[in-house]
Protein backbone atom coordinates (compact mmCIF):
# COMPACT_ATOMS: atom_id res chain seq x y z
CA UNK A 1 0.00 0.00 0.00
CA UNK A 2 1.78 3.03 -0.76
CA UNK A 3 -0.11 5.04 1.74
CA UNK A 4 2.10 5.97 4.79
CA UNK A 5 -0.68 4.55 7.08
CA UNK A 6 -0.37 0.41 7.48
CA UNK A 7 -3.11 -1.83 7.03
CA UNK A 8 -4.46 -2.10 11.04
CA UNK A 9 -4.00 1.37 11.27
CA UNK A 10 -6.31 2.22 8.26
CA UNK A 11 -8.42 -0.90 9.49
CA UNK A 12 -9.20 1.35 12.89
CA UNK A 13 -9.64 4.84 10.86
CA UNK A 14 -12.20 2.63 8.65
CA UNK A 15 -14.15 1.37 11.33
CA UNK A 16 -13.16 2.90 15.01
CA UNK A 17 -14.44 1.38 17.62
CA UNK A 18 -15.80 3.03 21.07
CA UNK A 19 -16.62 6.09 18.79
CA UNK A 20 -19.51 8.80 19.50
CA UNK A 21 -20.38 11.00 22.44
CA UNK A 22 -21.60 9.29 25.51
CA UNK A 23 -24.26 10.99 27.56
CA UNK A 24 -23.67 11.65 31.46
CA UNK A 25 -19.94 9.96 31.46
CA UNK A 26 -18.57 9.85 34.87
CA UNK A 27 -15.53 11.38 33.01
CA UNK A 28 -14.92 13.56 29.66
CA UNK A 29 -12.17 15.79 28.28
CA UNK A 30 -11.11 17.36 25.21
CA UNK A 31 -7.60 18.10 23.88
CA UNK A 32 -6.52 19.65 20.89
CA UNK A 33 -3.12 19.83 19.13
CA UNK A 34 -1.55 23.17 18.90
CA UNK A 35 0.89 21.69 16.06
CA UNK A 36 -1.91 20.78 13.15
CA UNK A 37 -5.44 21.70 15.23
CA UNK A 38 -6.39 18.05 15.51
CA UNK A 39 -9.07 17.59 18.81
CA UNK A 40 -10.03 14.78 20.83
CA UNK A 41 -12.59 14.32 23.46
CA UNK A 42 -12.42 11.10 25.54
CA UNK A 43 -15.87 9.84 27.71
CA UNK A 44 -15.87 7.36 30.30
CA UNK A 45 -18.00 5.20 32.83
CA UNK A 46 -16.42 3.78 35.71
CA UNK A 47 -17.47 1.65 37.95
CA UNK A 48 -17.41 3.52 41.79
CA UNK A 49 -16.65 0.71 43.60
CA UNK A 50 -13.79 -0.89 41.71
CA UNK A 51 -12.46 2.00 39.78
CA UNK A 52 -12.91 -0.04 36.43
CA UNK A 53 -13.31 2.04 33.50
CA UNK A 54 -16.56 -0.12 31.80
CA UNK A 55 -17.01 1.91 28.90
CA UNK A 56 -15.04 4.73 27.11
CA UNK A 57 -15.64 6.37 24.12
CA UNK A 58 -14.12 8.99 22.16
CA UNK A 59 -14.86 11.84 19.24
CA UNK A 60 -12.04 13.36 16.91
CA UNK A 61 -11.69 16.37 14.70
CA UNK A 62 -8.82 14.51 12.90
CA UNK A 63 -6.32 12.79 10.63
CA UNK A 64 -6.23 9.55 10.33
CA UNK A 65 -3.87 8.88 13.25
CA UNK A 66 -5.78 10.04 15.31
CA UNK A 67 -8.72 8.76 14.73
CA UNK A 68 -6.62 5.48 14.56
CA UNK A 69 -5.00 6.12 18.22
CA UNK A 70 -8.46 6.88 19.53
CA UNK A 71 -9.91 3.72 19.05
CA UNK A 72 -7.16 1.93 19.97
CA UNK A 73 -6.71 3.94 23.19
CA UNK A 74 -10.12 3.02 24.25
CA UNK A 75 -10.12 -0.49 23.50
CA UNK A 76 -6.74 -0.86 25.36
CA UNK A 77 -8.34 1.43 28.64
CA UNK A 78 -11.64 -0.55 28.33
CA UNK A 79 -11.76 -2.66 31.83
CA UNK A 80 -8.81 -1.24 33.17
CA UNK A 81 -9.14 0.49 36.49
CA UNK A 82 -8.03 4.07 36.68
CA UNK A 83 -4.80 3.43 37.86
CA UNK A 84 -4.40 0.81 35.00
CA UNK A 85 -5.31 2.77 32.36
CA UNK A 86 -3.48 6.28 33.31
CA UNK A 87 -0.02 4.29 32.73
CA UNK A 88 -0.75 3.59 28.95
CA UNK A 89 1.43 5.20 27.14
CA UNK A 90 1.85 6.73 23.68
CA UNK A 91 3.64 3.63 22.42
CA UNK A 92 1.92 1.03 23.75
CA UNK A 93 -0.75 2.96 21.55
CA UNK A 94 1.57 3.13 19.06
CA UNK A 95 3.05 -0.80 19.20
CA UNK A 96 -0.56 -1.91 18.96
CA UNK A 97 -1.24 0.04 15.67
CA UNK A 98 1.98 -1.53 14.70
CA UNK A 99 3.59 1.66 14.46
CA UNK A 100 2.76 4.98 13.16
CA UNK A 101 4.50 7.46 10.83
CA UNK A 102 6.81 9.70 13.24
CA UNK A 103 5.82 12.83 11.83
CA UNK A 104 1.86 11.77 12.98
CA UNK A 105 3.29 11.33 16.47
CA UNK A 106 1.74 14.87 18.05
CA UNK A 107 -1.57 13.69 16.79
CA UNK A 108 -1.77 10.35 17.93
CA UNK A 109 -0.41 11.22 21.34
CA UNK A 110 -3.14 13.64 21.79
CA UNK A 111 -5.95 10.35 22.39
CA UNK A 112 -3.85 9.15 24.88
CA UNK A 113 -3.46 12.84 26.47
CA UNK A 114 -7.47 12.72 26.37
CA UNK A 115 -7.69 9.38 28.30
CA UNK A 116 -5.29 10.67 31.09
CA UNK A 117 -7.20 14.03 31.52
CA UNK A 118 -10.78 12.39 31.66
CA UNK A 119 -8.97 10.25 33.98
CA UNK A 120 -8.52 13.30 35.74
CA UNK A 121 -11.21 14.70 35.52
CA UNK A 122 -13.06 11.94 37.18
CA UNK A 123 -11.19 11.65 39.58
CA UNK A 124 -11.51 15.57 40.73
CA UNK A 125 -15.11 15.26 39.99
CA UNK A 126 -15.37 12.38 42.90
CA UNK A 127 -13.13 13.63 45.25
CA UNK A 128 -10.21 11.43 44.60
CA UNK A 129 -7.70 14.35 44.85
CA UNK A 130 -5.57 13.85 47.47
CA UNK A 131 -3.77 17.34 47.00
CA UNK A 132 -5.52 19.99 47.90
CA UNK A 133 -3.74 22.99 46.59
CA UNK A 134 -6.44 26.23 46.28
CA UNK A 135 -6.89 27.49 43.04
CA UNK A 136 -4.80 30.60 41.50
CA UNK A 137 -5.01 32.23 38.69
CA UNK A 138 -1.72 30.76 37.45
CA UNK A 139 -3.57 27.24 37.94
CA UNK A 140 -6.54 28.68 35.98
CA UNK A 141 -3.81 29.41 33.22
CA UNK A 142 -2.63 26.22 32.77
CA UNK A 143 -5.54 24.57 32.44
CA UNK A 144 -7.04 27.21 30.01
CA UNK A 145 -3.68 26.08 27.73
CA UNK A 146 -5.44 22.86 27.50
CA UNK A 147 -7.99 24.60 25.33
CA UNK A 148 -7.59 24.91 21.83
CA UNK A 149 -9.04 28.11 19.78
CA UNK A 150 -10.45 26.03 16.66
CA UNK A 151 -9.58 29.08 14.83
CA UNK A 152 -5.76 29.17 14.97
CA UNK A 153 -4.95 25.62 15.99
CA UNK A 154 -3.05 27.02 19.11
CA UNK A 155 -4.58 27.41 22.84
CA UNK A 156 -7.17 30.05 24.22
CA UNK A 157 -4.35 32.07 26.12
CA UNK A 158 -2.05 32.17 23.87
CA UNK A 159 -4.18 33.27 21.34
CA UNK A 160 -5.18 36.24 23.37
CA UNK A 161 -8.71 34.69 23.29
CA UNK A 162 -9.23 35.13 26.73
CA UNK A 163 -8.87 38.58 27.73
CA UNK A 164 -9.20 38.85 31.08
CA UNK A 165 -9.57 35.94 34.21
CA UNK A 166 -10.78 36.33 37.90
CA UNK A 167 -11.29 34.05 40.79
CA UNK A 168 -13.40 35.30 44.05
CA UNK A 169 -14.83 33.07 46.65
CA UNK A 170 -14.75 29.85 44.30
CA UNK A 171 -16.10 31.87 41.83
CA UNK A 172 -13.82 32.07 38.81
CA UNK A 173 -14.41 34.95 35.78
CA UNK A 174 -12.95 34.43 32.46
CA UNK A 175 -13.59 36.91 29.69
CA UNK A 176 -13.46 35.69 26.36
CA UNK A 177 -12.81 37.78 23.17
CA UNK A 178 -15.82 36.25 20.55
CA UNK A 179 -19.01 36.74 20.32
CA UNK A 180 -21.44 34.65 21.82
CA UNK A 181 -23.16 33.34 18.38
CA UNK A 182 -19.92 32.62 17.33
CA UNK A 183 -20.35 28.88 15.89
CA UNK A 184 -17.40 28.01 18.19
CA UNK A 185 -18.78 30.06 21.11
CA UNK A 186 -20.62 27.35 22.60
CA UNK A 187 -17.52 25.01 22.13
CA UNK A 188 -15.23 26.64 23.89
CA UNK A 189 -17.25 27.59 26.61
CA UNK A 190 -17.77 23.49 27.68
CA UNK A 191 -14.01 23.38 27.47
CA UNK A 192 -13.33 25.43 29.39
CA UNK A 193 -16.43 24.72 32.38
CA UNK A 194 -14.75 20.99 31.87
CA UNK A 195 -11.60 21.73 32.95
CA UNK A 196 -12.48 24.81 35.37
CA UNK A 197 -15.33 23.89 37.24
CA UNK A 198 -13.98 20.05 38.13
CA UNK A 199 -11.18 21.98 40.69
CA UNK A 200 -12.19 21.24 44.80
CA UNK A 201 -12.62 24.50 45.75
CA UNK A 202 -14.02 26.33 42.12
CA UNK A 203 -18.11 26.30 43.08
CA UNK A 204 -18.76 28.29 39.85
CA UNK A 205 -17.09 29.52 36.26
CA UNK A 206 -18.80 32.55 34.56
CA UNK A 207 -18.04 33.43 30.99
CA UNK A 208 -18.30 36.55 29.66
CA UNK A 209 -18.35 36.87 26.01
CA UNK A 210 -17.98 39.74 23.68
CA UNK A 211 -20.79 42.50 23.35
CA UNK B 1 -10.71 6.11 -10.94
CA UNK B 2 -11.94 9.38 -10.67
CA UNK B 3 -8.95 11.75 -10.37
CA UNK B 4 -9.51 15.23 -9.55
CA UNK B 5 -5.84 16.02 -8.70
CA UNK B 6 -4.88 17.73 -11.77
CA UNK B 7 -3.50 21.04 -10.23
CA UNK B 8 -0.96 18.70 -9.33
CA UNK B 9 -0.31 16.40 -12.28
CA UNK B 10 -2.28 15.81 -15.63
CA UNK B 11 -2.56 12.33 -17.57
CA UNK B 12 -0.46 12.92 -20.60
CA UNK B 13 -2.84 12.62 -23.56
CA UNK B 14 -2.10 10.25 -26.13
CA UNK B 15 -1.69 12.64 -28.79
CA UNK B 16 0.34 14.50 -26.90
CA UNK B 17 2.71 11.37 -26.29
CA UNK B 18 2.06 10.01 -30.07
CA UNK B 19 3.42 13.99 -31.23
CA UNK B 20 6.69 13.36 -28.79
CA UNK B 21 7.23 9.81 -29.69
CA UNK B 22 9.18 10.17 -32.97
CA UNK B 23 11.27 12.87 -31.14
CA UNK B 24 12.60 9.92 -28.60
CA UNK B 25 12.96 7.14 -30.85
CA UNK B 26 13.36 8.68 -34.75
CA UNK B 27 14.83 11.95 -35.06
CA UNK B 28 16.80 12.63 -31.64
CA UNK B 29 19.00 14.43 -32.72
CA UNK B 30 19.70 18.14 -30.85
CA UNK B 31 19.08 21.57 -33.01
CA UNK B 32 22.59 22.95 -32.09
CA UNK B 33 23.26 19.93 -34.66
CA UNK B 34 21.67 22.09 -37.31
CA UNK B 35 24.81 22.64 -39.68
CA UNK B 36 26.40 18.98 -38.92
CA UNK B 37 23.61 16.75 -40.06
CA UNK B 38 20.40 16.83 -41.65
CA UNK B 39 18.34 15.22 -38.59
CA UNK B 40 19.95 18.42 -36.55
CA UNK B 41 18.12 20.60 -39.12
CA UNK B 42 14.99 18.64 -38.29
CA UNK B 43 15.25 18.73 -34.77
CA UNK B 44 16.38 22.55 -35.27
CA UNK B 45 12.95 23.04 -37.45
CA UNK B 46 10.73 21.18 -35.02
CA UNK B 47 11.74 23.33 -32.40
CA UNK B 48 11.36 26.37 -34.54
CA UNK B 49 7.73 25.34 -35.46
CA UNK B 50 6.62 24.00 -31.60
CA UNK B 51 7.87 27.80 -30.70
CA UNK B 52 5.91 29.38 -33.31
CA UNK B 53 2.98 27.15 -32.24
CA UNK B 54 3.09 28.68 -28.47
CA UNK B 55 4.13 32.21 -28.93
CA UNK B 56 1.06 32.53 -31.16
CA UNK B 57 -1.16 31.10 -28.83
CA UNK B 58 0.55 33.56 -26.05
CA UNK B 59 0.32 36.27 -28.35
CA UNK B 60 3.86 37.06 -28.25
CA UNK B 61 7.17 36.91 -30.45
CA UNK B 62 9.17 34.23 -31.13
CA UNK B 63 12.28 35.04 -29.40
CA UNK B 64 10.33 36.26 -26.21
CA UNK B 65 9.63 32.59 -24.91
CA UNK B 66 12.28 30.38 -23.37
CA UNK B 67 11.77 26.82 -22.65
CA UNK B 68 12.51 25.33 -19.27
CA UNK B 69 12.25 22.59 -17.05
CA UNK B 70 8.78 23.58 -15.50
CA UNK B 71 7.48 26.35 -13.44
CA UNK B 72 9.76 25.57 -10.73
CA UNK B 73 12.55 26.91 -13.09
CA UNK B 74 10.53 29.39 -15.07
CA UNK B 75 9.99 31.44 -11.61
CA UNK B 76 13.38 30.70 -10.44
CA UNK B 77 14.85 32.00 -13.29
CA UNK B 78 12.28 35.43 -13.30
CA UNK B 79 13.29 36.37 -9.31
CA UNK B 80 16.80 35.91 -9.10
CA UNK B 81 17.64 36.62 -12.53
CA UNK B 82 16.56 40.09 -12.27
CA UNK B 83 17.09 40.52 -8.89
CA UNK B 84 20.61 39.91 -10.33
CA UNK B 85 20.40 41.82 -13.30
CA UNK B 86 18.96 45.22 -11.25
CA UNK B 87 20.74 45.10 -8.30
CA UNK B 88 22.75 48.39 -8.84
CA UNK B 89 18.65 49.61 -9.12
CA UNK B 90 17.56 48.04 -5.77
CA UNK B 91 16.76 45.08 -3.52
CA UNK B 92 13.28 45.09 -3.17
CA UNK B 93 11.00 42.88 -4.28
CA UNK B 94 7.17 42.55 -3.98
CA UNK B 95 4.97 39.25 -4.07
CA UNK B 96 1.93 38.22 -3.08
CA UNK B 97 1.37 36.15 0.20
CA UNK B 98 -0.91 33.61 -1.65
CA UNK B 99 1.82 32.62 -4.57
CA UNK B 100 3.02 29.15 -5.22
CA UNK B 101 6.18 27.65 -3.89
CA UNK B 102 8.28 28.24 -7.18
CA UNK B 103 7.90 32.13 -6.60
CA UNK B 104 7.73 32.47 -2.67
CA UNK B 105 10.61 30.16 -1.86
CA UNK B 106 12.72 32.23 -4.43
CA UNK B 107 11.71 35.31 -2.92
CA UNK B 108 12.77 33.83 0.61
CA UNK B 109 16.05 33.04 -0.56
CA UNK B 110 16.89 36.45 -1.94
CA UNK B 111 15.58 37.99 1.40
CA UNK B 112 18.40 35.32 3.13
CA UNK B 113 20.85 36.92 0.54
CA UNK B 114 19.76 40.50 1.84
CA UNK B 115 17.03 41.58 -0.41
CA UNK B 116 14.11 43.18 1.14
CA UNK B 117 10.60 41.56 0.34
CA UNK B 118 6.94 42.43 0.77
CA UNK B 119 4.63 39.78 1.10
CA UNK B 120 1.11 41.61 -0.30
CA UNK B 121 -2.28 40.53 1.36
CA UNK B 122 -5.19 39.33 -0.61
CA UNK B 123 -8.77 39.56 0.57
CA UNK B 124 -11.35 36.85 1.36
CA UNK B 125 -11.71 35.97 -2.04
CA UNK B 126 -7.84 35.62 -2.12
CA UNK B 127 -7.95 38.68 -4.75
CA UNK B 128 -4.87 41.08 -4.18
CA UNK B 129 -4.98 44.26 -2.46
CA UNK B 130 -4.26 46.97 -4.74
CA UNK B 131 -3.41 49.76 -2.40
CA UNK B 132 -1.09 47.98 -0.59
CA UNK B 133 0.92 47.03 -3.94
CA UNK B 134 0.97 50.83 -4.73
CA UNK B 135 2.00 51.54 -1.10
CA UNK B 136 4.89 48.93 -1.24
CA UNK B 137 6.59 50.16 -4.42
CA UNK B 138 9.59 52.23 -3.72
CA UNK B 139 12.42 53.61 -6.07
CA UNK B 140 14.46 50.50 -4.54
CA UNK B 141 11.72 47.67 -5.95
CA UNK B 142 12.99 46.01 -8.85
CA UNK B 143 10.21 43.27 -9.25
CA UNK B 144 6.42 42.71 -8.62
CA UNK B 145 5.39 39.19 -8.84
CA UNK B 146 1.90 37.91 -8.43
CA UNK B 147 0.11 35.01 -9.77
CA UNK B 148 -2.16 35.08 -12.60
CA UNK B 149 -4.04 32.13 -10.57
CA UNK B 150 -4.10 30.86 -7.25
CA UNK B 151 -2.61 26.90 -7.31
CA UNK B 152 -5.22 26.21 -4.27
CA UNK B 153 -8.50 27.88 -4.83
CA UNK B 154 -8.22 28.93 -8.32
CA UNK B 155 -8.66 32.57 -7.80
CA UNK B 156 -7.92 34.82 -10.80
CA UNK B 157 -5.77 38.01 -10.64
CA UNK B 158 -6.46 41.56 -12.28
CA UNK B 159 -3.04 41.20 -14.41
CA UNK B 160 -4.07 44.68 -16.18
CA UNK B 161 -4.25 46.31 -13.04
CA UNK B 162 -1.51 45.11 -11.41
CA UNK B 163 0.91 45.90 -14.47
CA UNK B 164 -0.46 49.12 -14.74
CA UNK B 165 0.49 49.86 -10.95
CA UNK B 166 4.00 48.01 -11.53
CA UNK B 167 4.97 50.33 -14.65
CA UNK B 168 3.98 53.35 -13.51
CA UNK B 169 6.16 52.93 -11.06
CA UNK B 170 9.08 51.14 -13.61
CA UNK B 171 9.42 48.44 -11.42
CA UNK B 172 9.37 44.91 -13.79
CA UNK B 173 6.16 42.35 -13.18
CA UNK B 174 6.50 38.50 -13.63
CA UNK B 175 3.30 36.59 -13.04
CA UNK B 176 3.03 32.83 -12.43
CA UNK B 177 0.55 31.68 -14.92
CA UNK B 178 1.11 27.99 -14.07
CA UNK B 179 -2.57 27.53 -13.33
CA UNK B 180 -4.30 29.78 -15.95
CA UNK B 181 -2.06 28.76 -19.05
CA UNK B 182 -4.78 27.91 -21.58
CA UNK B 183 -7.34 27.36 -19.37
CA UNK B 184 -8.07 30.79 -19.45
CA UNK B 185 -6.39 31.75 -23.04
CA UNK B 186 -4.66 35.09 -22.32
CA UNK B 187 -3.09 37.28 -25.10
CA UNK B 188 0.23 37.71 -22.75
CA UNK B 189 1.31 40.36 -25.70
CA UNK B 190 -1.44 42.82 -24.87
CA UNK B 191 -0.81 42.98 -20.91
CA UNK B 192 1.74 44.64 -19.11
CA UNK B 193 3.77 41.69 -17.28
CA UNK B 194 6.85 41.41 -19.10
CA UNK B 195 7.80 37.76 -17.61
CA UNK B 196 5.28 34.79 -17.56
CA UNK B 197 5.80 31.34 -15.95
CA UNK B 198 4.39 28.38 -17.64
CA UNK B 199 4.54 25.03 -17.57
CA UNK B 200 3.14 21.83 -19.58
CA UNK B 201 2.39 19.89 -16.90
CA UNK B 202 -1.22 21.23 -15.94
CA UNK B 203 -2.69 20.75 -19.79
CA UNK B 204 -1.75 17.11 -19.97
CA UNK B 205 1.48 17.70 -21.28
CA UNK B 206 4.78 16.22 -20.44
CA UNK B 207 5.89 16.45 -16.86
CA UNK B 208 9.64 18.56 -17.19
CA UNK B 209 8.82 20.76 -19.49
CA UNK B 210 7.81 24.93 -19.09
CA UNK B 211 8.80 27.91 -20.53
CA UNK B 212 9.54 31.16 -19.60
CA UNK B 213 8.15 34.35 -21.45
CA UNK B 214 10.58 37.39 -21.72
CA UNK B 215 9.47 40.48 -23.41
CA UNK B 216 11.97 41.94 -25.30
CA UNK B 217 14.18 44.70 -23.71
CA UNK B 218 13.54 43.16 -20.34
CA UNK B 219 17.11 42.70 -18.15
CA UNK B 220 17.38 38.97 -17.99
CA UNK B 221 20.51 37.02 -16.40
CA UNK B 222 21.33 33.72 -18.05
CA UNK B 223 22.49 31.18 -15.05
CA UNK B 224 22.98 28.07 -16.04
CA UNK B 225 26.66 28.04 -17.80
CA UNK B 226 26.64 25.58 -21.17
CA UNK B 227 25.71 26.04 -24.67
CA UNK B 228 24.15 29.37 -26.58
CA UNK B 229 20.40 27.51 -26.55
CA UNK B 230 17.71 29.16 -26.39
CA UNK B 231 18.93 32.78 -28.15
CA UNK B 232 22.00 32.37 -25.33
CA UNK B 233 18.59 32.87 -22.15
CA UNK B 234 19.15 29.23 -21.14
CA UNK B 235 22.11 26.52 -21.59
CA UNK B 236 21.39 22.96 -21.99
CA UNK B 237 20.16 20.36 -24.30
CA UNK B 238 16.88 21.37 -25.96
CA UNK B 239 13.88 18.89 -24.95
CA UNK B 240 12.47 18.69 -28.05
CA UNK B 241 10.24 15.86 -27.48
CA UNK B 242 9.02 18.05 -24.31
CA UNK B 243 8.83 21.02 -25.96
CA UNK B 244 6.75 18.96 -29.04
CA UNK B 245 4.36 17.75 -26.46
CA UNK B 246 4.10 21.34 -24.98
CA UNK B 247 2.98 22.45 -27.88
CA UNK B 248 0.54 19.76 -28.60
CA UNK B 249 -0.83 19.99 -25.36
CA UNK B 250 -1.43 23.66 -25.61
CA UNK B 251 -3.32 23.10 -28.92
CA UNK B 252 -5.45 20.27 -27.57
CA UNK B 253 -6.83 22.70 -24.96
CA UNK B 254 -10.22 23.98 -26.98
CA UNK B 255 -12.80 26.69 -25.34
CA UNK B 256 -15.41 24.03 -25.73
CA UNK B 257 -13.56 21.92 -23.47
CA UNK B 258 -13.10 24.65 -21.00
CA UNK B 259 -16.80 25.41 -20.86
CA UNK B 260 -17.45 21.72 -20.34
CA UNK B 261 -14.91 21.57 -17.19
CA UNK B 262 -16.16 24.95 -15.68
CA UNK B 263 -19.53 23.30 -16.04
CA UNK B 264 -18.79 20.28 -14.05
CA UNK B 265 -16.93 22.78 -11.89
CA UNK B 266 -19.76 24.21 -10.95
CA UNK B 267 -21.97 21.08 -10.50
CA UNK B 268 -19.41 20.51 -7.76
CA UNK B 269 -19.47 23.51 -6.12
CA UNK B 270 -23.29 24.45 -6.75
CA UNK B 271 -24.06 20.61 -5.39
CA UNK B 272 -21.80 20.52 -2.29
CA UNK B 273 -22.56 24.22 -0.95
CA UNK B 274 -26.19 23.58 -1.21
CA UNK B 275 -26.26 19.92 0.00
CA UNK B 276 -23.96 19.68 2.39
CA UNK B 277 -24.11 22.13 5.62
CA UNK B 278 -21.68 23.94 7.02
CA UNK B 279 -19.80 24.41 3.58
CA UNK B 280 -17.65 27.06 2.29
CA UNK B 281 -15.74 27.70 -0.92
CA UNK B 282 -12.71 28.73 -0.85
CA UNK B 283 -11.74 31.58 -3.63
CA UNK B 284 -13.81 33.82 -5.74
CA UNK B 285 -16.81 32.88 -6.87
CA UNK B 286 -16.02 33.87 -10.77
CA UNK B 287 -12.64 35.50 -10.87
CA UNK B 288 -11.93 31.63 -10.60
CA UNK B 289 -10.44 29.35 -13.40
CA UNK B 290 -13.03 26.68 -14.94
CA UNK B 291 -10.74 23.91 -13.11
CA UNK B 292 -11.02 24.38 -9.70
CA UNK B 293 -13.32 23.91 -6.78
CA UNK B 294 -12.18 24.56 -2.82
CA UNK B 295 -14.44 23.77 -0.49
CA UNK B 296 -13.98 23.89 3.49
CA UNK B 297 -16.08 21.34 5.59
CA UNK B 298 -16.64 22.35 8.96
CA UNK B 299 -16.12 20.01 11.79
CA UNK B 300 -13.61 17.50 10.29
CA UNK B 301 -9.95 17.30 8.92
CA UNK B 302 -9.15 16.85 5.21
CA UNK B 303 -6.82 13.88 5.33
CA UNK B 304 -9.32 11.93 6.94
CA UNK B 305 -11.58 13.07 3.88
CA UNK B 306 -8.93 12.56 1.97
CA UNK B 307 -7.86 9.10 2.85
CA UNK B 308 -11.70 7.98 2.13
CA UNK B 309 -12.31 9.55 -1.00
CA UNK B 310 -9.25 6.98 -1.66
CA UNK B 311 -10.81 4.16 -0.68
CA UNK B 312 -13.45 4.47 -2.86
CA UNK B 313 -11.02 5.51 -5.52
CA UNK B 314 -11.42 9.44 -6.23
CA UNK B 315 -8.16 11.53 -5.88
CA UNK B 316 -8.14 15.02 -4.71
CA UNK B 317 -6.18 17.13 -2.41
CA UNK B 318 -6.09 19.17 0.82
CA UNK B 319 -4.60 22.61 2.87
CA UNK B 320 -5.04 20.59 5.98
CA UNK B 321 -2.01 20.76 8.16
CA UNK B 322 -2.06 17.06 8.86
CA UNK B 323 -1.80 16.69 5.48
CA UNK B 324 1.48 17.98 4.72
CA UNK B 325 5.03 17.38 5.50
CA UNK B 326 5.52 20.07 7.29
CA UNK B 327 2.53 20.54 9.46
CA UNK B 328 1.74 23.62 8.77
CA UNK B 329 -1.95 24.71 7.35
CA UNK B 330 -1.88 26.00 3.57
CA UNK B 331 -0.95 29.27 3.29
CA UNK B 332 -3.00 30.14 0.76
CA UNK B 333 -6.06 29.06 3.14
CA UNK B 334 -4.25 31.26 6.03
CA UNK B 335 -3.59 34.23 3.79
CA UNK B 336 -7.33 34.46 2.61
CA UNK B 337 -9.03 33.93 6.15
CA UNK B 338 -5.82 33.72 8.96
CA UNK B 339 -7.96 30.81 9.88
CA UNK B 340 -6.64 27.44 10.61
CA UNK B 341 -10.12 25.79 11.36
CA UNK B 342 -10.72 26.24 7.38
CA UNK B 343 -7.89 25.12 6.19
CA UNK B 344 -8.13 21.68 8.26
CA UNK B 345 -11.07 20.71 6.01
CA UNK B 346 -10.59 22.16 3.11
CA UNK B 347 -10.23 20.12 -0.33
CA UNK B 348 -9.31 20.96 -3.49
CA UNK B 349 -11.04 19.66 -6.62
CA UNK B 350 -8.69 20.09 -9.57
CA UNK B 351 -10.84 18.95 -13.01
CA UNK B 352 -8.65 17.93 -16.38
CA UNK B 353 -9.60 16.62 -19.77
CA UNK B 354 -10.23 13.12 -18.53
CA UNK B 355 -12.98 14.34 -15.86
CA UNK B 356 -16.89 13.15 -17.07
CA UNK B 357 -20.17 14.98 -15.38
CA UNK B 358 -20.93 11.47 -13.80
CA UNK B 359 -17.71 12.03 -11.93
CA UNK B 360 -18.62 14.80 -10.90
CA UNK B 361 -22.03 13.68 -9.47
CA UNK B 362 -20.06 10.85 -8.08
CA UNK B 363 -17.78 12.82 -6.06
CA UNK B 364 -20.52 14.58 -4.82
CA UNK B 365 -22.30 11.89 -3.46
CA UNK B 366 -19.56 10.38 -2.10
CA UNK B 367 -18.28 13.45 -0.25
CA UNK B 368 -22.42 13.26 1.59
CA UNK B 369 -21.93 10.15 2.59
CA UNK B 370 -17.95 10.67 3.87
CA UNK B 371 -18.85 14.53 5.90
CA UNK B 372 -21.80 12.73 7.48
CA UNK B 373 -19.97 10.01 8.55
CA UNK B 374 -16.60 12.33 9.86
CA UNK B 375 -19.16 14.17 12.09
CA UNK B 376 -20.50 11.65 13.69
CA UNK B 377 -17.56 11.19 15.45
CA UNK B 378 -16.55 14.87 15.31
CA UNK B 379 -16.67 16.19 18.83
CA UNK B 380 -16.75 19.44 17.04
CA UNK B 381 -20.71 18.79 15.22
CA UNK B 382 -23.01 18.74 18.20
CA UNK B 383 -20.88 21.65 20.47
CA UNK B 384 -19.91 24.08 17.62
CA UNK B 385 -22.84 23.42 15.51
CA UNK B 386 -26.17 25.81 15.30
Amino acid sequence: MPLPYNAIVMEHFKNPRNVGKMENPDGKSTVGSPACGDMVSVYLEVDEKTKVITKVMFESYGCASNIATGSIITELAKGKTLEEAKKITWKEASDALGGLPKIKSHCSVLAVEGLRDAITNYEEKHGLVVEKVPTTLEVIRRRLKNVLNPLTGLDIVRTSLVTEMGIKDGVVTISIDLPEDHQFANNIKEEIKEKIETLWDVTRVDLVFKK
Amino acid sequence: MIYMDNAAATRLDERVWEAMRPYYLDSFAVATSEFGHSMGLDARETLVNARTELTQRLGIKEKELVFTSGDTESSNTALKGVARSLEDKGKHIVVSAIEDFPVLNSAKALERRGYKVTYLPVDADGLLDMEALKSALTKETVLVSVQQANQEIGTLQDLKAIGEIAHDKEVLFHTDATHAFARVPTDYGRLPVDLVTISAHTIHGPKGVGGLLVKEGTPFSKWMDGGFQENNLRAGLENIPGIVGFAKAAELVSEEENERIRKMRDVLIERLLSEVEDTMLNGHRTKRVPQNANITYHYVEGESITLHLDMREIEVSTGSACFSRSLEASHVIMGIGGNHERAHGSIRYSLGRFNRIEEAQEVVEAMKDIIKRLREISPLKHKGGK
